[in-house]
């Protein structure tokens, strides 16, 4: 079987997903991040936010560079390590 | 397994050999080994499966940037494994679809506060070159760097350096590289290494994640020396195992003396693609060819001549297609290009290959200057994003500065000297009288971009410099 074309490996969202989302009328990154969860993975979109910023302007013909925003954690980490810990705490 | 032997260059000296356990298995690990490297120079290419689609998942930055080599370590889930330093006894298993919350929080310490003058984030050519100015002056600075060792993609560079005396021309970049960071070890700076910066509070508190704890870092002054992660293209099976970045193939072979693989196709003959497969021809593996999407080779002339002399061919004009297999590359395809970059029907060909290198540009790290507010622009011919400054490295924010690739993908070269400007800039603001240092450098920057390579990056850093 041939393999997809992966664009979000976080999330596993392919190239044929966001042509889909896109027919359906998901036509900006904002909508496709909320439907496809594209771009919200552990890495933030380090890897797959550029491709899909050239994947839709290209089938829009409009220019979505600039419109993401990337807010804390931009990298993975533990939330254990946001807990105080208390005396015999547990999770 | 996929140790290199001999190297023509370097020594390659293993730590003290240690045990780690991976989905049950005993494998051997050494110290100063991470935790990724052990596995795959034990032969292992799959490490985890994907969440939804359940596709092998290995190896693909090594420098801490994607999410491709996230394992379970002891019970704790998405951890980056490319840079965990392996130790004694470490259990590490697929993740488990989402993963699961650790059952007790025992192996989270409280977290810490910390009061400086100046963090540099990043310890990399840039931040290092910085850290060794600042380390003379009575003012407390904290030097972060996310990888185990400092040195950031330096300590890979085993090519000689062009540019000028004063940036050690002549000089492989590992041994500018330990120049550098012994200097730091020798002084009274506070360095910390395996710690990740990963938020930008609108208090201008920067959140630091280290060994589990979380640090609280409140400065004066910011040194965002991020640097840059390797940009993905879509190809059919882009995501399998055997396709990595050019820049971790290196890190594979110069930092952790480990063969990436067998028989290897490089996707871009910018510098990047040309200098790594000619270090992986060093390294006695087999570079089958590089290809090129452009018309024209897009790196110098000497680094292409060397692959040529190897042999090599280097075909412009010319993508990738396909990769084949499931958990290991087992075959590519490529095809030719035609002038408007529309794919020529019946130019497909085959290559033999159980691995894919892409070094098809390099990406701003800019997601903390982001959150910091700082302004931000998108040029192309810089690599995307990246912040608006003044002469001296100032962002737009007033105590925020910026040197190296993060603000516009150059080489170390550079890289050393723009940290230098900035770090004598923040000093001059806080009072120190530095002479003409600064200027000095200002002016050694515009020698180093005056060959002809450089007049696009002079034309495209005019429209984000600003005064």
């Amino acid at each position: 079987m041939k393999n997809p074309i992966m664009i979000c490996r976080c999330e596993d969202i392919t190239l044929e997903d966001i042509k889909n989302a896109f027919s359906m009328g998901f036509t900006d990154i904002e909508s496709l991040r909320r439907h496809l969860m594209i771009g919200t993975g552990p890495c933030q979109g380090k890897t797959c936010i550029p491709m899909l910023e050239k994947i839709i302007s290209e089938m829009s013909n409009k220019d979505f560079r600039g419109v993401i925003t990337t807010r804390p954690p931009e990298s993975p980490i533990s939330f254990g390590s946001f807990l105080h810990r208390g005396k015999n705490e547990k999770l | 397994m996929r140790e290199i032997q001999e190297h023509p260059i370097l020594k390659l000296a293993r730590g003290k050999e240690i045990w780690i356990k991976f989905s049950g298995t005993p494998i051997r690990a050494y110290e100063n080994e991470t935790v990724a490297m052990a596995l795959y120079r034990e032969g292992i290419d799959v490490f985890t499966e994907s969440s939804k689609l359940h596709r092998p998942r290995g190896m693909f930055c090594a420098i801490g940037k994607c999410s491709s080599c996230m394992m379970r370590v002891n019970g704790i889930p998405n951890v980056r494994t490319c840079i965990l330093p392996a130790r004694e006894g470490m259990v590490i298993e697929k993740q488990d679809m989402y993963g699961k919350l650790p059952e007790s929080i025992e192996d989270f310490p409280e977290p810490c506060e910390i009061y400086t003058d100046i963090v540099i984030v990043g310890a990399g050519p840039a931040g290092l070159s910085a850290a060794n100015i600042l380390k003379d002056f009575n003012i407390r600075v904290l030097l972060v760097e996310q990888n185990p060792k400092l040195g950031g993609q330096l300590i890979k560079q085993t090519h000689k350096f062009f540019g000028s005396e004063n940036e050690m021309a002549g000089t492989r970049g590992f041994e500018i590289a330990n120049i550098l960071i012994q200097n730091i070890k020798d002084s009274n700076i506070n360095y910390k290494t395996d710690s990740t910066a990963f938020g930008f509070y609108p208090d201008s508190t920067l959140a630091i994640f280290q060994n589990n704890q979380l640090l609280k870092v409140h400065s004066k002054y910011f040194f965002f020396a991020t640097g840059a992660s390797e940009k993905m293209i879509p190809f059919a099976g882009n995501d399998v195992p055997g396709v990595f970045g050019a820049g971790a193939a290196q890190t594979m072979m110069n930092v952790f003396g480990i063969k990436p693989g067998k028989d290897i196709l490089m996707v871009g003959a910018g510098n990047v693609g040309l200098i790594v497969s000619y270090q992986l021809l060093q390294a006695g593996i087999n570079v089958k060819a590089v290809i090129e999407a452009m018309p024209k080779i897009g790196g110098y002339f000497v680094h292409a001549a060397k692959l040529r002399r190897f042999g090599v061919p280097i075909l412009t004009g010319t993508t990738i297609k396909e990769v084949m297999g499931t958990k290991r590359v087992e075959k590519a395809i490529s095809i030719g290009l035609d002038e408007e970059f529309k794919e020529i029907e019946g130019s497909e060909k085959e290559w033999n290959v159980d691995t894919v290198c892409l070094s098809t540009g390099l990406m701003p790290s800019v997601n903390l200057l982001s959150q910091a507010g700082c302004t931000l622009k998108y040029v192309s011919s810089l690599g995307g994003y990246v912040p608006i400054r003044n002469r001296e490295l100032r962002t737009s924010r007033e105590t925020i500065y910026v040197a190296g690739d993060v603000s516009g993908i150059e080489e170390a070269s550079t890289a050393m000297v723009e940290g230098k400007i900035a770090s004598l800039a923040i000093l001059e603001k806080i009072g120190y009288a530095t002479g003409r240092e600064k200027e000095k450098n200002i002016e050694e920057l515009q020698r180093l971009r005056e060959g002809p390579f450089s007049s696009k990056i002079v034309e495209s850093l005019g429209e984000v410099t600003y005064e």
